[in-house]
Order: C-alpha cells, then sequence, then structure tokens
C-alpha cells in the first residue's frame, strides 16, 4: 500500500480517488517540509547550514507546486476556485464576493474574480495545456 | 472603482445576473476558436502586448558604435460592443419577473464571438493580428458538394500529416457548410458523425465568420489565443428610459506553426 492513511477499505476507493489520495498526502508531506525547514533555517546559528536549509525549503514549495497542479488539472472543482481566489489583487476575503455577486445562479458563480465573464478556454480536449 | 463601472448602474443584482448568464451562455456556444486553439490568460486589463523575442534594428546611431535595436511585440487588440437594455424591463426582474427581454444581450454576445474568431481564421491585418488560413501555406482543398467534406477533410489531413504536424484534427465551418454538413445522412449516418468519429478524432465545430472552413492540428503549441481582460459586461451610461452596457474584452493571437492548417473552400 502505498499509504498508510487512507480513511475507507481500498477496494471500495475507484483508481481516481487513490490517485488523487497519493497525491493529496504528497502536498501535505511537502508543506509540512517547508514548515520545518522554515523554522530549522531560523533556529540555526550556523549560516552555511542556513543557506542549506533554506535551499532545501524552497526545494519543497517547488515540489509542492508541482503536486497542487497535479490536483488541479484532476479537480475541477479546485481549478474553479483557484480561478476565484488565485493571482488576484486586492482584499482575499473579498474575492468570494466578487465571484458571487452576479445572484443565486450556479454560471453566475464561476464568473472570473475580475469582474469578467469567466469563460476561459473551451477546449474539451485531452489537452488541458495550463494557462502561462 | 474598475473600468467596468458596474456598480455605478442602475441595475438590480439579480437584472446583473441574467445578463451575466445570457452573455456567458451565447459566448460558450458561439466562439469556436476557443474549442480548437491554445489559451493563455486571462492577464486583465494590465497585458498591453505580448513578447514576440524580436528586435527591429534602427538607423539611428546617436552615438558611434552604440546601435539601437527597438522590441517587436504584438499589441492587443480591445473590443467592445453596445447593449441597450429598457429600464422598465430590467425592473421587472426585480420585481420576480424571469423572462426579461435580453434579445440586445444576446446580440452583443454573437457580434463579439464572431469579432473574436474572425481574428483567429481570418486575420486583422498585417502587423496586427495573422490568421490560420491566411498564414496557411498549403492550397486550401475544394469541396463542391456536402458529400465531399469527408473526402475533402481526410485529404487535408494527410497534408497537415506530411508536413509534419500531427493529430489529433478537428475541423471549423462556416454557417452554411456546417448546417449542410448536419443535415447531411448518406445511407442514413449522420456524416457530421463519421467525420468525428472515424476521420478527425476532435471536433467538428461552426465558426461564423468562416466563408468555408478549416482543417487543423489540435495537439497543442501551434495557434495561442492571449487573453488580457476576459469577455466582461460593463456599464456606459443611461437615459430616463434605457441604460447602455458593453460587452467587451482584450485579446491577440499568434499563429506558431503556420502548417498546421489548411483550408476548406467551396468549389
Amino acid at each position: 500500500m502505498s499509504s498508510e492513511s487512507l480513511h475507507e477499505p481500498y477496494e471500495l476507493l475507484s483508481p481516481e480517488t487513490r490517485d488523487m489520495h497519493r497525491a493529496l498526502v504528497s502536498l501535505m508531506e511537502e508543506l509540512d517540509a517547508v514548515d520545518w525547514y522554515r523554522q530549522r533555517a531560523e533556529a540555526c546559528g550556523d549560516d552555511e547550514l542556513r543557506a542549506v536549509l533554506e535551499h532545501n525549503r524552497d526545494e519543497e514549495i517547488e515540489h509542492a507546486m508541482m503536486l497542487l497542479e497535479w490536483i488541479r488539472r484532476h479537480s475541477p472543482k479546485l481549478a474553479g476556485e483557484a480561478r476565484t481566489y488565485l493571482f488576484g489583487e486586492g482584499p482575499i476575503t473579498e474575492l468570494e464576493h466578487v465571484a458571487t455577486r452576479g445572484g443565486a445562479s450556479g454560471e453566475a458563480r464561476r464568473a472570473g474574480a475580475d469582474g469578467s465573464l469567466g469563460i476561459g478556454s473551451l477546449r474539451q480536449m485531452g489537452d488541458a495545456r495550463p494557462s502561462e | 472603482m474598475d473600468l467596468l463601472k458596474r456598480n455605478l448602474a442602475p441595475i438590480v443584482e439579480e437584472a446583473w445576473a441574467l445578463i451575466d448568464d445570457e452573455a456567458r451562455s451565447v459566448l460558450t456556444e458561439r466562439l469556436a476558436a476557443r474549442k480548437l486553439v491554445d489559451f493563455d490568460g486571462p492577464h486583465g486589463w494590465g497585458l498591453a502586448a505580448v513578447n514576440t523575442g524580436r528586435v527591429e534594428l534602427l538607423d539611428a546611431q546617436p552615438v558611434p558604435d552604440v546601435h539601437i535595436g527597438l522590441r517587436r511585440v504584438l499589441p492587443l487588440v480591445e473590443l467592445r460592443t453596445p447593449i441597450r437594455l429598457e429600464l422598465m424591463e430590467l425592473d421587472t426582474i426585480g420585481r420576480g419577473g424571469v423572462d426579461p427581454n435580453l434579445l440586445s444581450v444576446t446580440r452583443a454576445a454573437e457580434r463579439m464571438a464572431s469579432a473574436e474568431d474572425a481574428a483567429v481564421f481570418n486575420g486583422y491585418g498585417p502587423e496586427r493580428i495573422t490568421g490560420i488560413l491566411e498564414a496557411s501555406p498549403h492550397e486550401p482543398r475544394r469541396v463542391r458538394e456536402v458529400t465531399d467534406l469527408p473526402r475533402a477533410i481526410i485529404d487535408g489531413t494527410e497534408v497537415l500529416r506530411q508536413a509534419g504536424v500531427t493529430g489529433p484534427y478537428a475541423v471549423a465551418l462556416g454557417p452554411r457548410m456546417y448546417d449542410e454538413l448536419l443535415a447531411a445522412s448518406p445511407e442514413g449516418y449522420p456524416l457530421v458523425k463519421q467525420v468525428e468519429r472515424q476521420i478527425v478524432e476532435g471536433p467538428v465545430v461552426r465558426a461564423d465568420p468562416l466563408e468555408g472552413g478549416v482543417v487543423m492540428s489540435v495537439r497543442g503549441g501551434d495557434y495561442r489565443l492571449t487573453v488580457g481582460q476576459d469577455h466582461s459586461v460593463g456599464y456606459a451610461h443611461r437615459d430616463a428610459h434605457t441604460v447602455e452596457l458593453y460587452l467587451t474584452e482584450s485579446f491577440t493571437f499568434r499563429v506558431l506553426e503556420p502548417k498546421a492548417a489548411i483550408g476548406l473552400t467551396r468549389a
């Protein structure tokens, strides 16, 4: 078993859910490592060791983002929320209001946080080339 | 306040929701190029141009042995089309009405979809946007009747293959050719299904600005639509009886591999 942290019997879970579990657990581990390295670097008395720890911390951040991107590509809901909350400007807590101010319809909720209609790419094919 | 000035419009939130829904629904159905090309963005109003990596050397040389190169960039175009709505009609939404007349929104969204697709397929002229068809070096395949389409599309994909352009391939057709294809079912089997399932693997889409059609690769990396501000509804002004909104977007389009498409023309 790739992970001991499954909450349901392995045979009851689809291959997609197992892979998503692997990705989510890996992401948690990478973020844990970022936290640990940051604390160790800050507390460390040796400049050279601190530099190594900071380098390692930044490597873990890179790993975490690669995992997050994989999860985004396999979770439409997460991708939608990312579109609303990431890379915006202004107060974060107001982004939800901006995204939902169109009213109660589900379509309106998917509007972009930039005030746009949130059309984006309409490609349905396997190539989910990410926005650059 | 943002550029769209929506908070200044005398429009209740429920009406904004219906206006946005109508525009989104029409655009999602009508926009053809976005179903086929790579999408880059949205980057917001702040993006003014796309880097081409090229430099134009100037003759001016104010200091000996110092050469001046001007960076070549592709500026984004901004589209804007008006939406005129009756204030009385919009107020019915505030009273619980669910069937307001939003034809002006529908028409505006149709115009925007056509304008964006026209840029991608036909271009906006040199130094602005080069379209897929004008960039293609391949001789267009001629189609005499709708039943010729499968053969022409197969020929087209073969031309692309010979040019080193791999699939999957997709087809965009102008309204007339698309409608004829949709209606045709020789020997009882819909021709459009034959094209989609047996020939191209990719979608067959309707693109209003096309006279004929285009067969193109959708493998990615050949065509890129860069969007600054994605389609948005903004507020312009009002008078006693009407409010004028507008639909807007900013974008540009680049052909990265001209050989990745071939035209279809009516013989």
